[in-house]
């Protein structure tokens, strides 16, 4: 039975005022997975023991991931008639401490602040989205994340949700593809295909039974924007896909999420369930006579299956392979019907144009490039996390200004986007924008919107292998030269990084990686060499020098280094000494410890335990520069 | 047939779509694929028993061997290989005596590896059973494999 909209938003609007605007303190506790991990568990059963025994009568909620991972756990606590105070890196004590001094008390330790947020200022505790790394952001996509209850329907409510959908149910199917088409948005999955476009092939292969696919799969590794927006805020996932089913004509939608994200399954079953009760999703939505439902397919692991038709064959039960294109699943899909795909992140684009119109969508991106796009900023990176910004925003700002550049002093080298079918852009090129056009021209991609960072510690060699390492295990095995090719090129870098390259070697990869490129029957194969190339293209330098010189610049590929403990900088502190599992380090206490160089098996455990502040353990690449004494030379 | 393979099959109508969905459910219950389980996946989809083990091998959730007591996922993601993933899964490899894919004969401890886990910006971390460790040191590593026996 479809409940009257107006009322329900109405209600959920005042419990939300009165949540906010009430006389109780309200208190924000992220519970995403990356919270999680870093033990906001415990922090929320301290807290919530916290209220009752000081009799606080707090509202406690939980919310998804802010984006300042780095932070983690992150707390937000709003006192009446004050502005709200977001925490970070809070754990059992610290929350005490808050629960006593701000809580219980007026002080709200301006220490532990990283900024405030809403009407209103505290001393000592600068403005949120004033801060470096938040205010080059705009939260569009993610406005929700980390303030909202995912669990609570009246929350999404509340917040203009599913204002989308009583629009597109009242404009009808022609006029929502239209405005997408207004909006110029581009599938978020990686493509950037005109998101329209697709929509339109299917509602013009007639009228029969069609699917909608939300891809939730997000595979590549380093990439977790959409596991964040699926767990921190799922109706709008549901909207948007309950907007583009009615644009189509499908009946039946299916997300397909990867089962290594319990927690954002967990929100969705959820989600789907409320939705239904309010008769957002099932028979006759909002009593129209559209009639759409939500089912979920839980991926099994399988890197491919990012790839539509390969996501298909897993739906219906099959391996995970490609089928070569045309026809594509928009003509002919799941069960051979009409099927369209979208990624988690257009999908919720969707719905946010749906609310708001195409010019206010447009207001913010590149000439072909429009909106926002999640990023998840990760590696080598100062404040890592969930970014938001315009499409558009050039790499450097969203490095060095949003991502506080590299830690610990060391040098940038490059960064990567696009995950495995991506490449690596060098200092160099930091003006580049983050746009489709712009960040092929570099000889990358967009991708999902996984950016990672590496400083000089990073082999661009080593890191090729690894992609590739990963693109040949994941290869589905269908066509040869994916399947083999991939094979062949991971043997040939693992050669050169364990010192067994040829001259030679590095037009080998480029020849191979072309033919790859071309040969591949889908994107998976197609994608797949773009490492090699652009680490080719831009540090050849460092292939030549692991080929001829037998030189690791990096100091990383284990053949091509030794460690060494300089004698003026060891303090003789033993920690390298108890942690080699190789027993090579020899030395007492306050006593300079010395590597014996035939039992170092180059494990780098020394090098890593060693403090930093104390730095006495040394890499030397190639092994030959080893300093003296020379006696331990092998 | 034992009575809880017996309850997810009768759960599912016998269609071919529904094998995953079965698979995942039985590795749930048993912890990895049991061959006898398989078979009965197989009669109760109607197709060979061949098409049930592609599937299953196919994808990288399913294994076909007992889980350890403690199960341990190190991510090999970009983020956790860029910030040392390779060290940790070496010092977890020699501390346990086995190699990744391997369960130790005490059935203790088994070892995998995971293409991500999507806590990159807490990287490098691993999964022990359903717990993500984060930030992980060779020090915490240590501490981590005390704590757990």
């Amino acid at each position: 039975m479809a409940l009257d909209f107006a009322a329900v938003r109405h209600q959920a609007r005042q419990q939300w005022n009165t949540l906010h605007n009430g006389q109780r303190p309200l208190i924000l506790v992220g519970t995403a997975t990356c919270g999680r991990s870093a033990g906001s568990l415990e922090v929320l059963k301290v807290l919530k023991a916290a209220n009752q025994e000081h009799d606080l009568e707090c509202n406690i909620i939980e919310v998804g991931c802010i984006g300042l991972c780095h932070a983690e756990p992150v707390v937000c606590i709003t006192k009446p008639s004050q502005p709200g105070i977001c925490y970070g890196n809070i754990d059992s004590n610290k929350i005490r401490r808050l629960v006593k001094s701000y809580l219980a008390g007026d002080d709200p330790l301006p220490k532990l602040g990283l900024g405030t947020f809403g009407k209103g200022s505290i001393e000592g505790i600068p403005q949120l989205w004033q801060t470096p790394v938040l205010k080059p952001q705009l939260r569009r996509v993610l406005r929700n994340c980390g303030f909202i209850d995912p669990t609570n329907i009246g929350h999404y409510l509340a917040n203009n949700g599913y204002a989308g959908l009583v629009e597109a149910l009242k404009i009808g199917p022609e006029r929502i593809i239209e405005t997408v088409q207004q909006a110029g948005l581009r599938g978020r999955g990686g493509a950037g295909f005109p998101t329209w476009r697709k929509w339109q092939f299917c509602r013009d292969a007639g009228s029969g039974e069609k699917y909608l696919i939300c891809n939730a799969d997000e595979g590549d590794p380093g990439a977790f924007m959409n596991r964040a927006l699926l767990e921190g805020d799922p109706h709008s996932i549901l909207e948007g896909m309950l907007i583009a089913g009615y644009a189509l004509g499908a009946q039946t939608g299916y997300i397909y999420c990867r089962a290594e994200y319990p927690l954002a399954l967990e929100r969705l079953r959820e989600a789907i369930q409320r939705a239904e009760e309010h008769g957002l999703l099932g028979d006759t939505v909002l009593g129209s006579d559209f009639s759409f439902r939500i089912k979920i397919k839980e991926g099994a692991g399988a890197f491919v299956c990012g790839e539509e038709t390969a996501l298909i064959a897993s739906i219906e039960g099959e391996r995970g392979m490609p089928n070569s294109r045309p026809p594509f699943p928009a003509i002919s899909g799941l069960w051979s019907d009409p099927t369209i795909i979208n990624n988690v992140e257009s999908l919720a684009c969707v719905a946010l144009i749906l609310q708001n119109g195409a010019e206010w969508f447009t207001e913010h991106g590149s000439e072909k490039s429009k909106g926002t796009k999640t990023i998840a900023l990760v590696g080598k990176i100062k404040y890592s996390g969930l970014v938001e910004l315009p499409l558009g925003t050039a790499l450097r700002e969203l490095i060095f200004d949003i991502g506080g550049g590299v830690p610990d002093g060391k040098e940038f080298k490059a960064v990567q986007t696009g995950g495995p079918s991506g490449g690596c852009i060098p200092a160099g090129l930091l003006d580049t924008p983050v746009d489709y056009e712009s960040l092929i021209a570099a000889g990358t991609i967009m991708g999902s919107g996984g950016v990672v960072v590496m400083d000089e510690d990073t082999c661009m060699v080593d890191f090729a292998r690894f992609f590739l390492d990963f693109a040949e295990k994941e290869s589905c095995g269908k066509c040869a030269p994916c399947s083999l090719g991939t094979r062949q090129m991971r043997g040939i870098l693992e050669d050169i990084t364990q010192g067994r390259g040829k001259p030679g070697d590095i037009e080998l990869l480029e020849e191979m990686a072309e033919g790859v490129k071309t040969g591949s029957l889908c994107g998976l194969g197609q994608t797949a060499p773009n490492p090699v190339l652009t680490t080719i293209r831009y540090f050849r330098e460092e292939y030549e020098a692991h080929i001829y010189e037998q030189r690791c610049p990096a100091g990383t590929c284990k053949d091509f280094v030794s460690y060494f403990i300089s004698p003026d900088l060891c303090v003789g502190c033993l920690l390298c000494l108890k942690n080699c599992s190789s027993e090579a380090i020899t030395g007492a206490l306050k006593q300079v410890h010395i590597i014996d160089q035939d039992l170092c098996t180059r494990c780098d455990v020394c090098y890593q335990v060693c403090p930093s502040k104390i730095d006495a353990v040394r890499r030397y690449s190639p092994q030959t520069s080893l300093p003296l004494p020379e006696a331990t030379v092998a | 047939m034992p009575a809880i393979l017996t309850t997810i099959l009768s759960a599912h109508e016998g269609k071919r779509e529904t094998i995953i969905p079965i698979l995942q459910q039985v590795q749930e219950e048993f912890g990895y694929l049991p061959e006898d389980a398989m078979l009965q996946i197989a009669r109760h989809t109607h197709v060979p028993a061949s098409r049930v083990y592609g599937v299953a091998t196919f994808y990288a959730q399913f294994r076909f061997t007992p889980l350890g007591k403690t199960h341990v996922m190190v991510c090999r993601g970009t983020a956790c290989h860029v910030n040392g993933a390779r060290t940790i899964l070496e010092q977890t490899e020699e501390h346990l005596g086995i190699k990744e894919g391997e369960t130790t004969p005490d059935l203790g401890y088994s070892l995998e590896t995971v293409a991500c886990i999507g806590a990159c910006s807490l990287a490098p971390c691993a999964m022990i059973n359903s717990e993500v460790e984060a930030k992980l040191t060779i020090q915490k590593l240590k501490a981590i494999f005390e704590r757990e026996g």
